[in-house]
């Protein structure tokens, strides 16, 4: 088994025709996950997602959710 | 794997399903980038989830502003109203269904100045209604003038030079008014706002709850913030302390900032019991 597969990665959700670009969650995510890709948020690195939730709890657009 | 249903249950993480709340067709919303009003219309979801209350039972009234288009996008009974006027639209409500929770949502400008001599009245007769002002210190909706809760020396574009008025503190003025629960919190701090609301909806009589957050289109851009995020980091996170911690703290670490948290909550007679023990008493007395 690879390591990957023995690690359940979380779902990040994001709604491209909601998102507006403003940064908050980029800014905000304590490891770095994600990132502006033009004017929508991007997944970078989902490894280091922690599921934390602050990207969604800052969201002000109802754009990004995370699941298990 | 060996983990039971509730162990399971217990480590996985399910973000809230807002869209119990939402009319979707209406997203995406008018408000900017960033703007705060989002973050607080969902904590202010997640609070009235929190308190199990019927969807069809809750009146949700705002007057005229950025803020005041929140009633818009959720599937309660909702009331647009007049620039300044929620209150008195939702006092007629509250004493023609006493039974309904009725919550108005309302911007500094609406609430605190056409709309400030509605506020201290609700305040004073302590009827059953939770208010939420939305405090960005501008008037969003019509270009970023200074309203009364703009810092002195803020720009706005009717103070290009520097704000010469102090500002109102919100929940000092409901309290003085006669408010039996009071409370402030911000957008940044989003959890504990949830719980802020949820403690403010739950009570019985006149509800203030001061939220602070960010306009970046005009407060933000006229006073030099780099983003939504710099301006929720300095004025909601540095600008504030919670009340509890503030109690440890000595006063050179609290100038200047604003306090978080439940700051006055007392009982007290509630309009709407009073008016109808004096209508039965009356009834009573003509028989
Ligand atoms: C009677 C009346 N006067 C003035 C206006 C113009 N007006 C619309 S919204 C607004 C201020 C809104 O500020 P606030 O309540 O703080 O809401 P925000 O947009 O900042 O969320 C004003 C002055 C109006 N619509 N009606
Ligand atoms: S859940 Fe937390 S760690 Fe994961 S992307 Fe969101 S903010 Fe980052
Ligand atoms: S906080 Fe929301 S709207 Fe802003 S960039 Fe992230 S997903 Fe998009
Ligand atoms: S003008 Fe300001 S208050 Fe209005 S939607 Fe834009 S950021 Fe929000
Ligand atoms: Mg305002």
């Amino acid at each position: 088994m690879t390591e990957s597969a023995a690690k359940k990665l979380p779902r990040i959700a994001i709604n491209e025709r909601l998102c507006k670009g403003c940064s908050i969650c980029v800014d905000f995510c304590p490891t770095d996950v994600l990132e502006m890709k033009g004017s929508c948020v991007a997944v970078k690195n989902l490894e280091a997602c922690t599921r934390c939730q602050l990207c969604d709890l800052r969201c002000p657009d109802f754009a990004i959710q995370v699941f298990d | 794997m060996s983990t039971t249903v509730a162990e399971k249950k217990e480590k996985v993480s399910v973000p809230f399903d807002y869209n119990k709340y939402l009319r979707p067709n209406k997203l995406p919303h008018i408000w900017c980038p960033g703007c705060g009003h989002g973050i607080v219309l969902k904590a202010m979801l997640r609070a009235i989830d929190k308190a199990g209350l019927d969807k069809n039972n809750i009146a949700l009234v705002s007057g005229i502003g950025c803020s005041s288009r929140t009633p818009g996008y959720v599937d309660f009974n909702t009331l647009h109203t007049l620039h300044g006027r929620a209150l008195p639209f939702a006092t007629g409500i509250k004493l023609a269904r006493p039974e309904m929770k009725v919550i108005v949502v309302t911007g500094d400008g609406d609430a605190l100045a056409i709309g400030g001599n509605h506020f201290i009245h609700a305040c004073r007769r302590n009827i059953d209604i939770t208010v939420l002002v939305f405090t960005n210190a501008t008037y969003g909706m019509t270009g970023g003038q200074y309203s009364p809760t703009t810092p002195l020396e803020s720009i706005a574009t009717t103070s290009r030079y520097g704000n010469i008025e102090p500002p109102f503190d919100t929940c000092e003025m409901a309290k003085a008014s006669g408010a039996t629960f009071v409370a402030r919190g911000t957008a940044y701090h989003t959890l504990e706002l949830e719980k802020t609301i949820h403690e403010a909806i739950t009570h019985k009589g006149t509800s203030v709850v001061d939220i602070i957050d960010a306009c970046p289109t005009y407060f933000g851009r006229a006073n030099k913030f780099k983003s939504a995020t710099h301006m929720m980091e300095e004025i909601e996170k540095d600008g504030t302390v919670n009340v509890k911690q503030a109690a440890n703290l000595p006063p050179e670490k609290l100038a200047g900032k604003m306090l978080r948290g439940v700051l006055h909550k007392v009982e007290g007679p509630e309009y709407c019991e009073k008016y109808d023990i004096l209508i039965k008493e009356k009834a009573s007395a003509k028989k």
